[in-house]
């Protein structure tokens, strides 16, 4: 049994402790904001918070983020108005959106940490998150436009 | 006239107060094309949606219904893949109707294509076909609305006039909102096509201006938005198969002992094999219904199996690849011959030839396909992403051995398409597998894994030029084979060569200026499954053609920009069947021709917009390419910069399009910038190889795609402005990717001095 705090709630779960994260969030509680893309680390479409800090939820064993604050889209902001929501959405960054959700939860941990990012931190921090619709460059305007709404750019 | 009980998904989506206008009225009829005048009947042939199965509809009772609160909702028949479909065909129906935006909702159709008109969501065709039916939908539902109002003010209708969601008598200052008209304007007759007024296009709204934002935007950046694999049902369980890895394979014993002790495994299901050519059908295995997807998973990972590789079991590609290269260098079937091209080969003062090899390319949608499916009653209901719903829906009635009648497919978001979703071999796994587990939801999950494994990939290609220059550098005879499996092989065991529409991408169209043409289609053998890859056949023949372009303006001396702009020749027409090609994206030859002056317009469009011929540092290069594809022209000029070590980086690409006219300019925008970082990605680091049969790509540390780091920094893209909006339209899905490969290889040139023949660039340009 796990007991796990995700945005804010407390959420007990019966599966074994080595299940990753990811498929807790989407078929035993029903949170299906996170994604599944490879199962290995290596397109960051289930990208999630622990305790602020973007991890890979496919390979995050559940018993590691039990104890630890994880936050998921569903919860990044209770309206959908983070910085970097608001600026995926003025910008129409999103194709197909499958990825999308990845990219704004590692795009807010990356604001977090770095508030006004140069081009080659924002390569390092988001070079972990596929998209196949080709996004990239918007994904870049948006996160100057989120970072300048913060006051983080200058 | 009946209800279908299929339009009721829509209905039920709706407020209890809404009305559905003109229900009832008989106008489903309205839908059959109506006669072109001045042809006889034999020339009545049908083109674009007309000829597309179950045809165009143009009915508002279908498509608009208007709450008594004013919200119109809008019915979207088009699977959304990132396209922007769903923003894109409801802002036409809502400028026709003269609706504000924001009080405009989306619903999406399910599969029903006798309803809704054709569904296939492919072929850069959803705004090419649909724009004049959206249209009449709009309009027909606006006037319905001026005539309710004029009937309730009792004044002539042509006094009355529509104006951002309100009729408006101004005669008198009387104005009615939609809200309040519409169960009067839905107990009106549609109007007949032939009388529906469209607007002035110098009025639209949101045509041409792009300013109506996604309507999936917040749904999609808050994690609401649903695609086939988030969906839930209750007592739903969750599957995955272990499918042959070599095509035609089949099962030949397994061992569930150690899957059935896995916990949360609840049952072990075998599924029939296909035979070859196995078309869309599932392709069989063993299937692992747990209560988790995790639990699936390592289920399977606990069977053992033995299978049958079957006929393709020596599937290698490098050994493929030879024997591509093989039929290249001798002739092959002529689809083309204009002139005598062995005669002038050998009186030409030069002749130049290379040989290009494109692999398999793989379409790695982020969601891979999933599907729920459950069955109860004699009826199967499936949600899933699928770009052609109304197959889907066939093909699992089929499987099922139930009326297609009995089944629905919910079409959900697609997390990405690209051509895998036209295939629903995976809806019918659901289906089945829901079948075994006594018409339980079931929810099929393909892994990544099994995304790779089992794919249907762009084909592969050998593609052999010669050239045969004259005195200055440029061709008088032109010799192109093409070598490459066929799609077509999925239906046909013996199909070898290219098909016409195959033959339509970018070959046998290719308006060039040459007097002596030969262009010849080898035979080719598929041993996989090839199927549609967004562009398809056009990147093969795109890369080859317009790289050789590139390595004959380096042979003449001349700049590659003004050799290919000579190359074209002058602006002229050109018949699509002198080409010949037959096929013409399914366009008529009438409307739709090869504009040579097209061609050209977007090169110089790309060309002064990059800067074409700019002073670059040691290193860089930039290069360039153009191509007709989807009756769409686009050129494209990359800058390239390659490091002393061999590392390239692609710090700009400028893209030129003209589609006609521009319905939603911003979607088109970001469709070029989705198609350069795609064709970035196939250029330099894409490929799905063969080893044994199997492909050697397991998951995207085998199956690279392009990522921001190695995206290009910035992505410029020219919009060529059409006339007017009488002009026919062109796709805007696919145009963008062809040309992006051999430019950014005609950059690497003009940085390096080395020619790239076989892609992807990969490690070829390393110290």
């Amino acid at each position: 049994m796990a007991t796990l705090q995700i945005n804010g709630q407390t959420h007990e779960a019966d599966v074994p402790d080595d299940m990753p994260l990811l498929w807790v969030l989407r078929d035993v509680i029903g949170m299906t904001g996170t994604k599944f893309g490879c199962g290995m680390a290596l397109c960051g479409a289930c990208t999630v918070h622990l305790d602020g800090t973007a991890v890979r939820a496919c390979v995050t064993p559940v018993s590691f983020a039990a104890g630890r604050k994880i936050t998921t889209i569903e919860g990044l902001s209770p309206d959908g108005t983070h910085p970097v929501q608001v600026a995926w959405r003025d910008l129409n960054v999103a194709q197909c959106g499958y990825c999308q959700t990845g990219q704004i939860m590692q795009a807010a941990s990356l604001l977090g940490q770095t508030p006004n990012p140069t081009d080659e931190d924002i390569d390092n921090a988001m070079s972990g998150n596929l998209c196949r619709c080709g996004t990239y460059t918007r994904i870049r305007a948006a996160i100057r436009q989120a970072a300048a709404a913060t006051g983080g750019a200058s | 006239m009946s209800r279908s009980p299929r339009t009721e998904p829509v209905i039920t989506n709706l407020s209890r107060r809404s009305f559905l206008m003109g229900l009832g009225a008989g106008s489903l009829v309205l839908a059959v094309g109506l006669p072109i005048p001045g042809r006889t009947e034999e020339e009545q042939k049908k083109y674009a949606g007309e000829a597309m199965p179950h045809g165009l509809r143009d009915d508002p009772a279908i498509f608009v219904a208007i709450a008594a609160d004013g919200t119109v909702t809008v019915v979207c028949h088009r699977s959304e893949m990132g396209q922007g479909v769903r923003t894109s065909l409801p802002m036409v129906v809502a400028d026709e109707l003269e609706a504000d935006w924001p009080r405009v909702k989306v619903t999406q159709a399910p599969g029903n294509e006798p309803v809704y008109g054709n569904q296939d969501t492919d072929g850069s065709r959803s705004m090419r076909h649909h724009f004049m039916s959206m249209r009449r939908i709009g309009a027909a539902a606006r006037r319905m609305l001026e005539e309710a109002a004029a009937a309730q003010w009792n004044v002539p209708a042509a006094e009355v006039e529509a104006v951002n969601h309100e009729v408006i008598h101004r005669a008198s200052d009387r104005r009615l909102g939609y809200g309040e008209l519409a169960g009067a304007a839905a107990a009106l007759p549609v109007p007949a096509r032939e009388t529906v007024k469209l607007k002035d296009p110098a009025k639209f709204r949101y045509i041409g201006r792009g300013e109506a934002g996604l309507v999936d935007n917040l749904d999609i950046t808050t994690g609401k938005a649903r695609f086939g694999i988030d969906v839930r049902l209750d007592g739903m369980v969750y599957a995955v198969v272990a499918r042959p890895p070599v095509y035609g394979g089949k099962l030949k014993s397994y061992d569930d002992t150690g899957a059935l002790k896995v916990p949360g495994v609840l049952k072990v299901i075998t599924l029939e094999s296909a035979p070859i050519p196995s078309e869309f059908n599932p392709l069989g295995g063993v299937a692992v219904i747990a209560s988790n997807t995790w639990a699936a998973i390592r289920g399977r990972d606990a069977l053992k199996i033995a299978w049958e590789d079957g006929p393709n079991a020596s599937y290698s590609s490098d050994t493929y690849r030879a024997t591509l290269e093989a039929a290249a260098r001798q002739p092959g079937k002529v689809v083309r011959s204009v002139g005598d091209v062995d005669a002038a080969m050998a009186t030409a003062t030069k002749r130049v030839a290379a040989e290009y090899y494109i692999p398999h390319q793989a379409h790695v949608s982020m969601e891979p396909p999933a599907a729920v499916a459950r069955i109860a009653d004699g009826r199967c209901e499936v949600w899933a992403g699928v770009q052609a719903p109304q197959t889907t829906r066939e093909k699992v009635a089929r499987h099922l051995g139930l009326g297609v009648e009995n089944v629905t497919v919910n079409v959900t978001l697609l997390g990405g398409g690209f051509g895998r979703k036209s295939k629903p071999d995976f809806a019918v796994e659901a289906a089945l597998l829901s079948r075994a587990m006594d018409g339980r939801a079931v929810k099929l999950t393909f892994t990544r894994e099994d995304d790779l494994a089992n794919g249907y990939l762009n084909t592969v290609a050998v593609q052999r030029l010669e050239a045969g220059l004259d005195e200055h550098g440029m061709p008088v005879a032109w010799l192109h084979r093409s070598v490459a499996p066929t799609i077509t092989a999925l239906f046909g065991p013996d199909s070898r060569h290219e098909s016409p529409f195959e033959l339509g991408m970018g070959f046998v169209d290719t308006p060039f200026a040459v007097p002596n043409i030969r262009l010849e289609n080898p035979e080719a053998i598929a041993h996989t499954r090839v199927g549609w890859f967004r562009s398809v056949f056009n990147v093969p023949h795109a890369f080859a053609i317009q790289s050789f372009v590139g390595e004959l303006a380096a042979a003449a001396g001349r700049d590659p920009k003004d050799y290919l702009l000579e190359l074209i020749g002058p602006p002229r027409r050109i018949d699509p069947n002198s080409l010949p090609d037959g096929w013409n994206y399914g366009e008529d030859p009438a409307i739709y021709q090869v504009d040579a002056g097209r061609l050209r317009r977007v090169v110089q469009t790309v060309a002064e917009g990059a800067g074409w011929g700019r002073t670059l540092p040691k290193g860089s290069g930039l290069g360039i390419a153009a191509h007709r594809s989807f009756v769409t022209y686009t050129a494209v000029v990359v800058e390239v910069a390659v490091s002393d070590a061999g590392e390239i980086s692609v710090p700009r690409v400028d893209i030129a399009v003209d589609c006609g006219p521009q319905i939603n300019p911003e979607r088109i925008r970001s469709q070029m910038e989705g198609a350069v970082i795609q064709g970035v990605s196939l250029a330099t680091v894409s490929a799905a190889t063969f080893k044994d049969g199997r492909v050697e790509q397991r998951n995207f540390d085998g199956y690279q795609v392009t990522r921001i780091d190695k995206a290009p920094r910035e992505i410029h893209v020219h919009l060529v402005p059409a006339d007017s909006y009488d002009q026919p339209l062109g796709g805007v899905g696919e145009p963008g990717l062809p040309p992006v490969a051999p430019a950014l290889c005609n950059a690497v040139f003009a940085a390096t001095g080395k020619r790239i023949r076989a892609l992807p660039i990969g490690d070829q340009l390393l110290a």
